[in-house]
């Protein structure tokens, strides 16, 4: 997979909060089709690194390349043509509270304008019941769905205007174990049907294991390592090893200030 | 650390907080005349800062304009100048008390809760989910509740200036014996259109500041990791 054509590639991406460095140089290549999952600590800066590839931040230097062209420092007309090939799902799902489910996976396409109201409605009941949710759910306000529904409707959201690439932040944090693993089946099955590219991040090893073709570990603003899913009991790196046998001595501190 | 160098810090604080709001201010009004434009939020918006201000708005106005009636006969009686009545109610509430009285409201009831409801959208990520749905949450949230303040708190003023001036009118006559026809005849002789006009225009000034403010301190809110 990794030899196939670059999806998105990061080139030393620096990103500082004041004096804070959080990205010190992180380099990532995610190959079209495969599904690369970056794991780190929290507060490691997995999702700001994900957030300078979405334009919601911006990177301090570097370079991040999309489908081989250059998002650093765009014109927000051009990123919003970028942004057209992303799907994104949130941390805590991020669902719009004063909408109607429905509304809120149609969001993106009524935006766009490629449908009327009305059909965007049929579309998103049919996204909805891809992730395995009734038409009946769609007339309820996100306030009335537990963890995991929402977090469903937050991927039948990121899915619903075909995107080529699907950026999961943190999709099995704060659910049950088996709704995780529900979830997990559902990024599986819904990448492969989309045939999108995806790119997640996570602390959840299990999750992790189960969804990537490659996992890639961020450590101190850097990718310190990256190998196919299989190798990484292998790897031969104890960062690596700290983390994914979730021990708390090791070369890895956690900041205490978190 | 000396005293002028805190001096300083406190004043160049200051000065980028300005700069950061004029910034703000200047594009929400860009993005207030650029499509595209979301007539369904503008008018859930108006609604909201508009119609449901009525009762609060019209309750103060009512009093506002029966105690100005009341405590300038109080005054006015000694100097024989009952006569002017009339024309201090209609001059104070159109001019200064209507709008300050509906701006304080619309403050009170809007400016915390917009700042509290943009707050909680950018905290759990919903104004980045905007984005990544190509949609600019300054067009979405900021604009319409702008335009909205815009636009209803001069009619807000203006139903106001009304149930003030009618306040007035209900204590003078009820209460202190004027002639009906004569106080009304009063009243319009003195008013003149650019009394009017002046309140309105503050009225908009004020529904552009407490939206202003509200959007901006929501907007600019932060938390979570
Ligand atoms: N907008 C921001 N302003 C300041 N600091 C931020 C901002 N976003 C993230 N950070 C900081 O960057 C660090 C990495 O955050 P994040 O990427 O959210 O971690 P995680 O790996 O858990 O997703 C954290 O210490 C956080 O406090
Ligand atoms: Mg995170």
């Amino acid at each position: 997979m990794t030899d196939a054509a670059p999806k998105i590639q990061l080139r030393d991406v620096h990103k500082a909060f004041g004096g804070k460095i959080v990205l010190n140089g992180a380099e990532l290549d995610v190959g079209t089709g495969e599904s690369l999952v970056v794991i780190g600590g929290s507060g490691s800066g997995k999702s700001v690194m994900i957030k300078c590839i979405l334009g919601l931040l911006a990177a301090d230097s570097g370079s991040i390349l999309v489908d081989g062209e250059e998002v650093v420092g765009i014109s927000a007309r051009e990123r919003e043509r970028v942004n057209k090939k992303f799907g994104m799902l949130f941390q805590g799902a991020a669902l719009f509270d004063s909408l109607p489910v429905w509304e809120n996976v149609a969001f993106g396409l009524l935006a766009e304008k490629r449908y009327s109201r009305h059909e965007a409605r049929d579309v998103a009941l049919a996204k909805l019941a891809q992730v395995g949710l009734g038409a009946e759910v769609g007339e309820l306000f996100p306030a009335e769905l537990s963890g995991g529904m929402q977090k469903r409707v937050a991927l039948a959201r990121a899915i619903a205007s075909d995107p080529e690439i699907i950026f999961f932040d943190e999709p099995t944090t704060g659910l049950d174990p088996i709704m995780a693993d529900v979830i997990n089946d559902l990024i599986i099955k819904i990448t492969r049907e989309v045939g999108a590219t995806a790119l997640s991040i996570t602390h959840d090893m299990a999750s992790a294991r189960k969804i990537a073709n490659r996992i890639a570990m961020l450590y101190d603003g850097k990718i310190i390592w990256s190998g196919p899913t299989g190798e990484i009991d292998e790897a031969d790196n104890a960062h690596v090893d700290q983390f994914i046998h979730g021990r708390a001595e090791g070369p890895i501190k956690m900041a205490v200030r978190a | 650390m000396n005293f002028v160098q805190i001096i300083g810090r406190f004043f160049l604080g200051f000065l980028a907080t300005t700069g950061r709001l004029g910034i703000f201010a200047g594009a929400s009004l860009s993005h207030i005349v650029r499509p595209p434009f979301y007539p369904r939020i503008i008018v859930r918006q108006m609604v909201e800062i508009g119609y449901f201000s009525l009762p609060v708005v019209g309750l103060t106005a009512l009093f506002a304009g029966m105690v100005l009636a009341l405590q300038s006969y109080t005054g006015f009686a000694r100097f024989s100048a009952e006569g002017a009545i009339a024309n201090v109610v209609v001059l104070s509430i159109t001019r200064e008390l209507g709008p300050v009285l509906a701006g304080l409201m619309v403050a009170g009831r809007i400016g915390a809760a917009m700042a509290a409801e943009i707050g909680t959208m950018r905290v759990t990520e919903q104004v980045d989910a905007l984005t990544t749905l190509s949609t600019n949450p300054m067009k979405y949230l900021v604009a319409p509740r702008l335009l909205a303040g815009l636009t209803m708190l001069p009619l807000l003023v203006l139903v106001a200036d009304v149930i003030g001036v009618f306040g007035g009118y209900l204590v003078a006559v009820y209460k202190l014996g004027f002639n009906p026809a004569n106080y009304l005849q009063n009243t319009w002789d003195f008013l003149e259109a650019q009394d009017v006009i002046s309140g309105l225009v503050k009225a908009s000034m004020f529904g552009f500041i407490v939206t202003l403010m509200g959007c901006y301190h929501g907007y600019h809110s932060r938390g979570g990791a």
